[in-house]
């Protein structure tokens, strides 16, 4: 068994910052991760970071535009976290050497996104989020910590008290992909959960190919409950043929959408007649849609984004990056002719329900990152707001799990605060299928109720489970193969939980999760080597995607409004007297558990109250 | 095929005459018969595709071994055969053959867009990232085996480990003692030394040129084109100021550093992300130069 203070799954954006917070808090602190540091997806970024960092600019203006770009979902105490905190962090960055693209007076430059009433988006090229990644990489190999890299996290060592409230996180289970062992890390102060985005679990996405939810399946498997899901953000610009993103930053400098007539659809019909193409994604996104639904779309599946008129010069200077990835992964030379693109997956608003310090209801286990919903996006994010979402409460879950004091949160977690019973029907039993061999094997700390165990005893019998579960697929070598179940579920949800979602859809998404369930009972792992099994590996976030994109359904099916990125054909209003709250969802041994919680619109020094959404 | 435009660039030796008129002139005729040339080879790569298009196939030859399992101890080539869609990569091709006809076959991948660094192989005998290269670029069949002189792990996958331990060995990170002081106040920095590191900071540490440098096959400590132009990156930053920029022409300096590098180019040639690193490699060897007679 390892042992570490602190130990940080995850090193994208979120995991690195946390794990050099806790390190400078004095914790002895170590990272694991399934790809190497510098491989993980905050590398994709490429539009920018926000922070109020100039005269004329301040915390709370970005505060406002974030609570009105979550359509009022967010909540207050996060945002205004977020919005304090990030400048701060950003200059941190820069003292960092983070390689910024500047102003001619030598300070960092900033520039306009959709939803800001300031242009706040600090960025370098359109490759910010590259340079952000390894200017933290770099931090840490300055530092000396430790980094057991391309290793897999299976499972959390969780004790098995009734109510996950009363629970305790005392490590992980790490699985070494490159020999295939399997060990217990035990965390003496906290485990903290920074492992990204589900984007796998739809079919089309800006996401990597690793972005399978690991950490997000894991703690809704060991109680913690799982917020907001139904809220995903489709982006609206991204390659027809891959889902690789085509960054805001593009519109933000003056590039425009034109359907298949030529037509500037975003302002001649409406759709957000003072902010064009620089309205809210969600709101462009179902522009988009609407064209190609309407027959004015290109091959009945995009539109033209155009950036030709803001010439060479400026397009290098920053957008540099953009032309690389037009003719690389569309053929496309976006100095000569419009980009095609289309909405795409890209990011979850929802995920593991924490406050604002990261920590969970479960004592000693935080998140942070994408995979975490404090919540700061509420049901829309802004672009620019995860890569300071990402520095900000990775830091403070990193110091608080560390031991500092960050004062008592704000937010409840758990059924701690005010909470209220939520149900939907469905056409299929959601949550696991009996008999189940993961529900013994997997995450399921509830099963056996008090233990006894003392914090080394959960790691270990945490480790137990994990190796049978991984002995049980090694063992069905002819097995199905996951690859199948993963596109069949890929596909539905691209199909029915997309930007438009309608209830006969959301119910046949549910059926076909529960036959994906039904496959994954005979799943099996035909390759039987130890060494760098990614048979095995996928075979396991197949289960966890299968999970994510149930809890993606089921809030969908229960929200019964039109918020931010979640649009139902049968309702088509925001409903602030009846929806005002979060979706939770806990797994509750295998019956999931729907609930809501209210939204905290109470700020530092006033109430954000909900207006209509305009842009 | 034969059916190549012959190549008609002039050789060197016309390019350093002197400037005449018709001379100019023969140099836009030339452009011009150049862009003819670019079109029909447009043409014909479309109808290569369409082409390809027809038979539907591609035929991927992909090194396989296991040291666990019987019958992959040895090395050996597999053989797929893809369906072939327009704008299909290698690694979309990869993950065809894996998804579709064999689970165990292993290669490091994520991104998908030319940014983690992880699949950087040996295609059709080249050092390339897989999520970049067209197939259609590519002769039949498509050779693919993992990076040379890097251990092999499994099938596509070898050991970074030495990779890493280089790049970790330059004090990769940067170092000033010139902060500002106001505590949100950042260090300011021109947009003419931004510009100077910035190909610098490209790199995804695929490590495609390090596997394609001969010097770093025979000399196992070289740094190697990778560590240096991340010691490049910190040197030429203005903000980290004259002290330290000696201190890593130092470490530069030393025996495996940059004059161990022969200037042959191949670690620029394959890099995805057009890193000019034998030119960066050069200009350290400049400054080294400049730095020790300072001192004399
Ligand atoms: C193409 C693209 C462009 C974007 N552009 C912007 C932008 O301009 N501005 C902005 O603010 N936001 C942007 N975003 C959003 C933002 O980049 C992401 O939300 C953010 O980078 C996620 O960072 P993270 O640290 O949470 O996760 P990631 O960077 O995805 O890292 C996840 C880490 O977890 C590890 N991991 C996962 N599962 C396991 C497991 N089971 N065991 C061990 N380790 C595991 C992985 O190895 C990885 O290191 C963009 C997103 C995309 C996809
Ligand atoms: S310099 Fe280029 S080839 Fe070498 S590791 Fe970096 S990106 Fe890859
Ligand atoms: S898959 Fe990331 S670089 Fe190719």
């Amino acid at each position: 068994m390892y042992e570490h203070d602190v130990i940080v799954v995850g090193a994208g954006g979120a995991g690195l910052r946390a794990a050099i917070a806790a390190q400078e808090e004095g914790a002895d602190v170590a990272i694991v991760s399934k790809l190497h540091p510098v491989r993980s997806h905050t590398g994709a970024a490429e539009g920018g970071i926000n922070a109020a960092l100039r005269e004329g600019d301040s915390w709370q203006d970005h505060a406002y535009d974030t609570m009105k770009g979550s359509d009022y979902l967010g909540d207050a105490p996060a945002i205004e976290t977020l919005a304090q905190d990030s400048p701060e962090e950003v200059i941190q960055l820069e003292h960092w050497g983070m390689a910024f693209s500047r102003e001619e007076d030598g300070r960092v430059s900033q520039r306009p996104f959709g939803g800001l009433s300031f242009p706040r988006t600090t960025y370098a090229g359109a490759e910010t989020g590259h340079q952000l990644l390894h200017t933290m990489y770099e931090q840490l190999v300055k530092r000396g910590i430790e980094v057991y890299d391309e290793w897999y996290v299976l499972d959390l060592a969780v004790s098995d008290e009734d109510a996950p409230e009363d629970r305790s996180c005392h490590g992980v289970v790490g699985y070494d992909i490159q020999s295939g062992n399997i060990e217990g890390f035990r965390a003496r102060d906290g485990v903290i959960l920074a492992t990204g985005g589900p984007g796998q679990v739809y079919d089309h996405t800006t996401n990597a190919v690793s972005n399978t939810g690991d950490g997000v399946a894991m703690a809704y498997r060991a109680g913690v409950p799982m917020e907001d899901m139904e809220f995903i953000q489709f982006h609206p610009t991204t390659l027809p043929s891959t889902g690789v993103l085509i960054s805001e930053g593009v519109r933000g400098e003056g590039g425009i959408l034109y359907n298949g007539e030529g037509e500037r659809f975003m302002f001649e019909y409406g759709y957000a007649s003072n902010d064009g193409e620089l309205a809210s994604r969600d709101v462009v996104a179902r522009a988009e849609l609407s064209e190609v639904n309407a027959g004015r779309g290109i091959e009945d599946e995009y539109v033209h984004l155009d950036m030709r008129h803001l010439g060479e010069e400026r397009i290098i200077d920053r957008l540099e990056n953009i032309l690389h990835l037009a003719e690389d992964f569309e053929g496309v030379d976006a100095l000569e002719e419009p980009m095609p693109v289309k909405p795409g997956q890209h990011y979850a608003m929802g995920g593991i329900e924490t406050d604002e310090n990261g920590e969970t209801c479960v004592a000693g286990l935080y998140a942070a990152g994408e995979c975490a919903c404090a919540s700061v996006h509420g049901s829309n994010r802004l672009g620019g707001n995860a890569l300071p979402e990402l520095i900000v409460f990775g830091a403070r879950a990193g110091s608080h799990a560390a031991g500092r004091d960050l004062g008592e949160a704000e937010i409840p977690t758990g059924k701690r605060g005010e909470w209220e019973a939520g149900d939907v029907e469905t056409p299929v039993e959601p949550g696991a299928v009996e008999p189940e061999v993961e529900a013994d094997t997997s995450g399921d700390a509830v099963a056996d109720g008090g233990s006894g165990l003392d914090p080394d005893g959960f790691v270990e019998r945490a480790a137990e489970r994990a190796t049978e579960r991984v002995e049980a697929l090694l063992a069905n070598e002819d097995g199905r193969n996951h690859a199948e179940i993963r596109a069949d579920v890929q596909q539905s949800m691209t199909e029915n939980v997309n930007v438009f979602r309608e209830k006969a859809g959301l119910e046949q998404a549910l059926r076909d999760i529960r036959a994906a369930r039904e496959a994954y009972r005979d799943v099996g792992v035909a390759d039987q080597s130890r060494t760098f099994n990614t048979d095995l590996l996928q075979t396991i976030e197949t289960r966890n995607i299968i999970d994510l994109a149930e809890a993606i359904t089921l809030g969908a099916l229960v929200r019964k409004e039109f918020r931010g990125a979640h649009w139902r054909k049968e309702h088509q209003e925001r409903d602030d007297e009846n929806w005002l709250k979060h979706t939770l969802l806990s797994w509750n041994d295998g019956s999931p558990e729907l609930w809501f919680k209210p939204v905290l619109l109470e700020g530092e020094d006033k109430r954000y109250e909900p207006k209509i959404r305009s842009y | 095929m034969s059916t190549q435009v012959p190549d008609q660039t002039d050789d060197e030796s016309s390019a350093s005459e002197a400037e005449t008129a018709p001379a100019a002139q023969q140099r836009r005729m030339e452009k011009k018969r150049q862009r003819a040339a670019e079109a029909e080879e447009t043409r014909q790569t479309e109808e290569a595709e369409a082409a390809l298009a027809e038979t539907e196939t591609y035929h991927l030859k992909v090194f396989r071994y296991d040291p666990e399992i019987e019958g992959k101890k040895e090395p050996r080539f597999d053989d797929f055969h893809v369906p072939y869609h327009k704008g299909m990569t290698v690694l979309d091709a990869l993950m065809y053959a894996r998804d579709t006809y064999d689970s165990s076959l292993t290669f490091r991948h994520s991104c998908r867009q030319a940014i983690c660094g992880s699949d950087a192989m040996f295609v059709n005998g080249r050092q390339r990232l897989c999520c970049k290269t067209q197939l259609s670029d590519l002769e039949e069949p498509v050779r693919i085996e993992p990076l040379p002189h890097q251990e092999v792990v499994k099938d596509l996958v070898v050991d970074m480990e030495h990779f890493y331990d280089q790049m970790e060995a330059v004090e990769p990170y940067f170092q000033t003692n010139d902060l500002p002081e106001g505590e949100l106040e950042e260090q300011r920095q021109s947009r003419e030394n931004r510009e100077k590191v910035k190909m610098s900071t490209r790199c995804i540490w695929c490590g495609a040129c390090m596997s394609s440098c001969n010097i770093a096959a025979g000399d196992n400590q070289y740094l190697g084109p990778a560590a240096i132009n991340k010691a490049y990156r910190f040197t030429m930053d203005e903000r980290e100021g004259e002290d330290m920029k000696q201190h890593r022409l130092e470490i530069l300096e030393q025996e495996h550093g940059v004059w161990r590098c022969q200037t042959q180019f191949s670690c620029t040639n394959v890099c995805p992300k057009d890193i000019p690193l034998t030119e960066h490699i050069q200009e350290l060897k400049r400054e080294a130069v400049k730095s020790n007679l300072k001192f004399w």
